[in-house]
């Protein structure tokens, strides 16, 4: 099959190219959901993010904080951003970082003004940006101008087997069409780090993936209180008959594909500086993991599962990938793509990720997702450390 | 139908892809990178997605999925039984 050259994208005022036109209500801070949520009620066509964080935190911890929040409203899938904080000086630090990209922001700050005038003021401003995102139109745009990430979840034996390798099919044929991926999960890449190793483009990409895999083993060891069974795999990948951490890393590299090059490592939500595959030193949990992908400036995700993950985000589009006959069956209004074809041979693996492609180009060019219209929302932030 | 599949021919398990596997059961099991079937004889009912073992294995011998080390057994596992952790276990951590 020939693949697709272009896509209906939203084209950003710094030249990046978005899947989705949201207006978001930006809390700085956990104080200052109330306000956004109000906003977000009054004005329609706007959507809050709530979050419990951002307050006391220090150093590197809220160096993140802050990277992830301007990566978010600074994503291309955003058309305008306000941002509302407890006080004035972070909530501008947020606002400049996101108006650095040139897309309208506002930022608020409660103290002196309290919730009423705060939430009257936002509102002003978040109905003049949802008219004006309203007009904008979607222009035809290059595929190599696509940000692609993934992340697995609630894996099973059929997620190495089947929708693994469908992501890993159709990054390959993305790799190859200029595109910029990113895949990340680092302590569930335990068994198969050389598989990656191997991966990597050069030495100094490698000793950098093996610095970053490195440090969170000894994070593991400080705190672990047993060998990690009780979480990795976890429960639900057990039932699903993944037995260790190294099998369910093996199933968790198919995603990769068997042509794609490890071009890079980012930090958490840190922002890729060309195409290319860029691995991302990041949690293993969901909601965090596609998170910090949507505050790298991902635009769309392949999210393969075996039991039946259901997550989404609020701003990047979550496509679902199952190859589990019966998770197809029971939880069939979650899945997007269904690749269980695959291990009854209906289907070859190259056909499994043209239908992965296929669905992609029919997301990124307008349909909604089965998360989206399902409403699953998750913002989760990720923490290095506890709060001062 | 396919009951199970192996990635790699040097796979000593295979991940059951269907219900209702049973002892006493011919599976059929597909070979993914070679893309052709064996046959075997399963001696204990397995769940979908549990891996069935393709061989005899001594306890701390090396399981091996996707041409790769997944990790110990510990406990005897004979050919056609369902392999996973009460008796395979993680070499890490």
């Amino acid at each position: 099959m020939k693949m697709q050259t272009t896509f209906q994208g939203y084209r950003r005022e710094n030249g990046r190219v978005g899947v989705r036109n949201h207006v978001i209500i930006l809390p700085v801070d956990d104080l200052s959901n109330a306000a956004c949520e109000a906003v977000a009620h009054n004005i329609k066509g706007t959507l809050a993010l709530p979050h419990p964080y951002g307050r006391l935190q220090f150093g590197a911890d809220l160096d993140l904080h802050f990277r992830t929040l301007i990566g978010t409203g600074a994503n291309p899938n955003v058309a305008a951003v306000v941002v509302i904080g407890i006080e004035e000086q972070w909530t501008r630090r947020v606002v400049d970082g996101i108006r650095a990209t040139g897309k309208p922001v506002a930022g608020f700050g409660i103290e002196l003004h309290g919730d009423h005038d705060t939430i009257m003021r936002a509102s002003k401003a978040a109905k003049e940006y949802v008219q004006w995102a309203s007009e904008l139109q979607r222009v035809e745009c290059a595929l190599s101008e696509l940000w692609v990430s993934t992340k697995c979840g609630e894996s099973d034996t059929t997620s190495g087997c089947g929708a693994n390798p469908t992501v890993g099919d159709a990054f390959d044929k993305l790799y190859a069409a200029g595109c910029t991926l990113v895949f990340g999960e680092t302590t569930e890449l335990t068994g198969g780090e050389q598989l990656v190793a191997a991966r990597c483009r050069d030495e100094r990409v490698r000793a950098d993936f093996m610095r970053v895999f490195d440090r969170y083993q000894q994070v593991i060891d400080r705190h672990k209180t047993s060998d990690l069974s009780d979480s990795q795999p976890t429960k639900g990948n057990i039932a699903g008959g993944l037995t260790t951490i190294e099998e369910k890393a093996l199933g968790n590299i198919q995603k990769i594909g068997r042509k794609c090059v490890v071009d890079g490592v980012l930090d958490k939500a840190e922002m890729p500086t060309g195409p290319g595959l860029w691995f991302m030193d990041s949690s293993s949990a969901a909601a965090e993991m596609v998170t910090l992908c949507a505050a790298a400036g991902f635009v769309v995700h392949f999210f393969p599962t075996g039991q039946g993950n259901v997550i989404g985000n609020p701003i990047l589009p979550v496509i679902k990938i199952c190859a589990n006959p019966r998770t197809v069956r029971t939880m069939s209004e979650h899945v997007d793509v269904d690749t269980s074809g695959l291990l009854q041979r209906e289907i070859t693996m190259g056909q499994a990720g043209d239908k992965l492609l296929d669905m992609m180009f029919r997301t990124v060019n307008g349909r909604l997702t089965a998360a989206e219209t399902l409403g699953h929302r998750e913002f989760v932030l990720t923490r290095l450390y506890e709060s001062a | 139908m396919i009951h199970c599949v192996l990635h790699d021919p040097h796979d000593s398990v295979a991940v059951v892809v269907v219900e209702d596997v049973a002892a006493g059961m011919t599976l059929t099991g597909l070979v993914l990178d070679e893309d052709r079937t064996l046959t075997l004889a399963c001696v204990q009912d397995i769940p979908l997605g549990h891996k069935v073992a393709l061989k005899d294995m001594a306890v701390g011998e090396t399981v091996i999925k996707y041409g790769v080390d997944i990790g110990r057994v510990v406990a005897p596992i004979l050919r056609g039984q369902h392999a996973h952790v009460h008796n395979i276990k993680t070499k890490r951590w």
